[in-house]
């Protein structure tokens, strides 16, 4: 009995001692210094959701050289990859087990989140005073998201803007004009994408208009359609729902009918994957390019315009610095070299730069074979241009989750759209109200 | 004179004998039961405690604070109508895997407990599904589910337009129960067969010539020798159904709408997408005393029905 209160205690005793060593570090964001040269080199590691193992192998040689470059600071630098679907649930399973990697790749939706958190350091000083790092090429644009109180909190290092990609082949047997043709002609609007996508579907039997990786879960993907109508989920101080505002319900409205009357896009429970012949259109980022072959004719052209006008949006990730990291300062050093202009320019080739002056059709087509300088041009050069992000707020995992099922009864034939988003309203009232 | 000593020597070291043995004896079985006591501290009586303590914290991950909040957990469970949401799902799912579950196995172990050709295939072939990866098993069952899957294409031939079975929130739920129950049913099927096959022949024989037909015979004598694996079979599908988590991830995410979100499906959202790490750890206090409950009140009324306790 005595023995096993005694053990109990011990348990106890332990317990608290693993707190103790767990629970440390302060919410007030701190800005990342010069680095000190320390007693010896430090190992670093960045956590990435990309497992390419070309995109890798650059990541590798870039670091190497800064290595090479500051032996005495830098011992070697770890590339970890994370697989994208569970990657911000890995990432923030590290920071509670006390074992944040010193930098991290990260989601634009949850950017205002890590940002306000304090977990990130302030990179901006460092940035701007790293000789050559002409930091005031990086676009305004580009960064918004990712300041605060005037500090930098990471650097938006992807850009990639999202594009209808088209299947030519689809199109045409259904005998509907080419969206390029359309483009042209000043007519390439939801509506005429719609139509065009229906008609192809009902030819093919396969699928009209994807919006990727939207499955009726990922309903932030919808926000590349709805921006064409200036529609957005909250306000843009994020305390307010507008999901009932005029624009939302009619963008909603037009993509529950595409979906249900007009068969344009597919309903919920069917797959269907663009890059392997099973749709006519897709909306996605033009990083996904690289996923075409021979197998059917396509084309790439930007996103249609809604009856706002045409909308830019871009997908953005940042790199940041973790305060709990053991070695903020070298890592903000490190942060500095990786990004500087010569080696966003080696990025580029991957990943659309924040860097006005690298955003040349020239310069991302040496990267993008498949694509003409035309469509470079129109799609990433002009795309990124004045762009939007997705839907981001400091509560986001917390609105993703309850939007998604508050959208849910609007995916049924008969539903009533305006009814559905009043409740979304609701239930996201309170989450916005804590923001 | 010398026979005092010569006579109390022999019993002092006999005493000395007795004590340094049994004190061996019980080292011994300290060095036997280490290993076990040891586990049992660090695997089950650490994080136990340490659930507790996080549960009576606010823990930010991302900020990096960890502060005391008392009983602010507990009292926002109260009032919290998502908890009572996934409290409800656990249950309706609860119900529907123990009763289809047990009831399923059940049938297939009378039905396999037969000496006729053909039941050791049956029965490899219903016990299979227990060695498949749960995760492939269900991805599986996710594709054969879809709106255009598998399932609606067999319902399509037959001339039946089928459901969007992972769409819709009965159907969503009744899905998930069924691929866990195909999932597990060979495991219980196995240990009610064991059972039956215990029962012994002269019983049945002697109900027989009393003139007790198969139903008779099956609820009078199979049943109640068998009871006390129908009572681990319960606690062991009760248990199992509270800790539901790969299926409803991979084949709902909680939905539609929150339908699905059973009681550690949302502790998982509230500690590993909402980084509320305190609040989840008085969620999952909560699972581990509702599912010591069940256990504890199966374990005392198995007086009441179990017959026969080995």
């Amino acid at each position: 009995m005595h023995t096993t209160r005694r053990r109990g205690l011990a348990a106890a005793a332990a317990t608290t001692a693993v707190l103790a060593l767990t629970a440390c570090g302060s919410s007030d964001p701190e800005a990342a210094g010069e680095p000190e040269t320390p007693s010896e080199p430090v190992p670093l590691t960045m956590t990435v959701w990309t497992a390419d193992e070309v995109q890798l192998a650059l990541f590798q040689s870039i670091a190497d050289a800064y290595v090479a470059e500051n032996p005495d600071l830098v011992s070697e630098v770890t590339f970890e990859a994370i697989p994208f679907d569970d990657y911000t649930t890995s990432l923030t399973t590290r920071l509670a087990g006390g074992n944040a990697p010193d930098l991290a790749w990260i989601l634009e939706s949850y950017a205002p989140e890590f940002v306000q958190s304090g977990a990130l350091v302030d990179v901006g000083p460092v940035l701007e005073g790293t000789e050559g790092y002409a930091y005031d090429d990086l676009l305004d644009s580009s960064l918004a998201l990712w300041q605060q109180d005037g500090g930098l909190f990471a650097y938006p290092f992807s850009n990639s803007p999202f594009a209808m990609f088209v299947n030519t082949d689809q199109v045409e047997a259904a005998g509907q004009d080419s969206p390029a043709d359309l483009v042209a002609d000043g007519e390439w609007t939801y509506d005429a994408a719609r139509d065009v996508a229906a008609a192809a579907a009902e030819e093919s039997g396969k699928q009209g208009l994807v919006v990727r990786d939207f499955d009726y879960k990922v309903w932030e993907n919808l926000s590349t359609v709805w921006d064409g109508w200036g529609a957005a989920p909250w306000s843009e101080d994020g305390a307010t729902c507008t999901f009932t505002d005029p624009a939302m319900v009619d963008a909603m409205t037009w993509i529950h009918d595409a979906t249900f009357d007009d068969g344009a896009m597919p309903g919920p429970g069917t797959t269907a994957d663009f890059f392997a012949g099973d749709a006519a259109m897709t909306i996605t980022q033009i990083s996904r390019a690289s996923a075409l072959d021979d197998s059917f004719a396509w084309d790439v052209v930007p996103l249609p315009a809604g009856p706002q006008g045409r909308q830019n949006v871009i997908g953005q990730a940042g790199i940041g610095v973790f305060a709990q990291g053991e070695n903020p300062d070298v890592a903000a050093d490190f942060l500095a070299w990786f990004t500087n202009p010569e080696h966003a320019e080696q990025l580029a080739q991957y990943f659309p730069p924040p860097r006005e002056s690298l955003l040349t059709a020239d310069l991302l087509g040496a990267a993008n074979p498949l694509l003409s300088d035309e469509q470079l041009q129109a799609v990433v050069v002009d795309g990124i241009q004045d762009a939007v992000t997705k839907p981001a707020h400091p509560s986001f995992a917390k609105l993703q989750d309850t939007v998604r099922a508050g959208l849910d009864p609007l995916w049924t034939a008969g539903a009533d759209v305006e009814a559905v988003l009043a409740d979304v309203c609701t239930s996201i009232d309170p989450i916005l109200a804590g923001s | 004179m010398t026979s005092g000593p010569v006579a109390v020597r022999p019993r002092v070291r006999s005493s000395r004998t007795r004590g340094s043995a049994a004190e061996r004896d019980r080292l011994v079985g300290y060095a036997m039961v280490a290993p076990q006591v040891l586990g049992t501290i660090a695997f089950v009586v650490v994080p136990l405690v340490t659930v507790a303590w996080y549960s009576l914290h606010e823990w930010n991950v991302l900020a990096g604070t960890f502060t005391f909040s008392g009983t602010a957990n507990y009292e926002r469970m109260l009032a919290d109508p998502g908890l009572r949401d996934a409290l409800a799902a656990s249950l309706w799912f609860s119900i529907g895997l123990v009763v289809l579950n047990v009831s399923l196995a059940l049938l297939l172990a009378v039905l396999l407990d037969q000496r006729l050709p053909g039941t050791t295939t049956f029965r490899t072939f219903f016990f299979s599904p227990v060695v498949v990866s749960l995760v492939a098993w269900t991805i599986v069952w996710g594709f054969l589910l879809q709106d255009d899957g598998g399932i609606n294409g067999f319902l399509a031939a037959l001339g039946v337009d089928g459901p969007n079975w992972l769409r819709s929130g009965p159907t969503a739920m009744l899905a998930v129960i069924v691929v866990q129950v195909f999932k597990n049913v060979g495991l219980n099927m196995i240990l009610f067969l064991a059972a039956l096959q215990s029962v012994p022949e002269e019983v049945q024989e002697a109900a027989r010539i009393d003139g007790a037909g198969a139903w008779r015979r099956f609820r009078s004598i199979t049943l109640p020798l068998i009871s006390p694996t129908v009572l681990l079979v319960s606690i062991l599908t009760v248990v199992g159904s509270l800790e539901v988590f790969a299926q409803i991830d991979v084949l709902t995410g909680g939905g539609p709408g929150n339908s699905t979100t059973v009681l550690v499906y949302y502790l998982y959202q509230q500690a590993f997408r909402f980084n509320e790490f305190g609040y989840a750890s008085a969620i999952s206090v909560l699972l581990f005393v509702i599912v010591l409950a069940l256990t504890l009140i199966q374990w005392r009324t198995r007086k009441r029905w179990v017959h026969d306790e080995v």
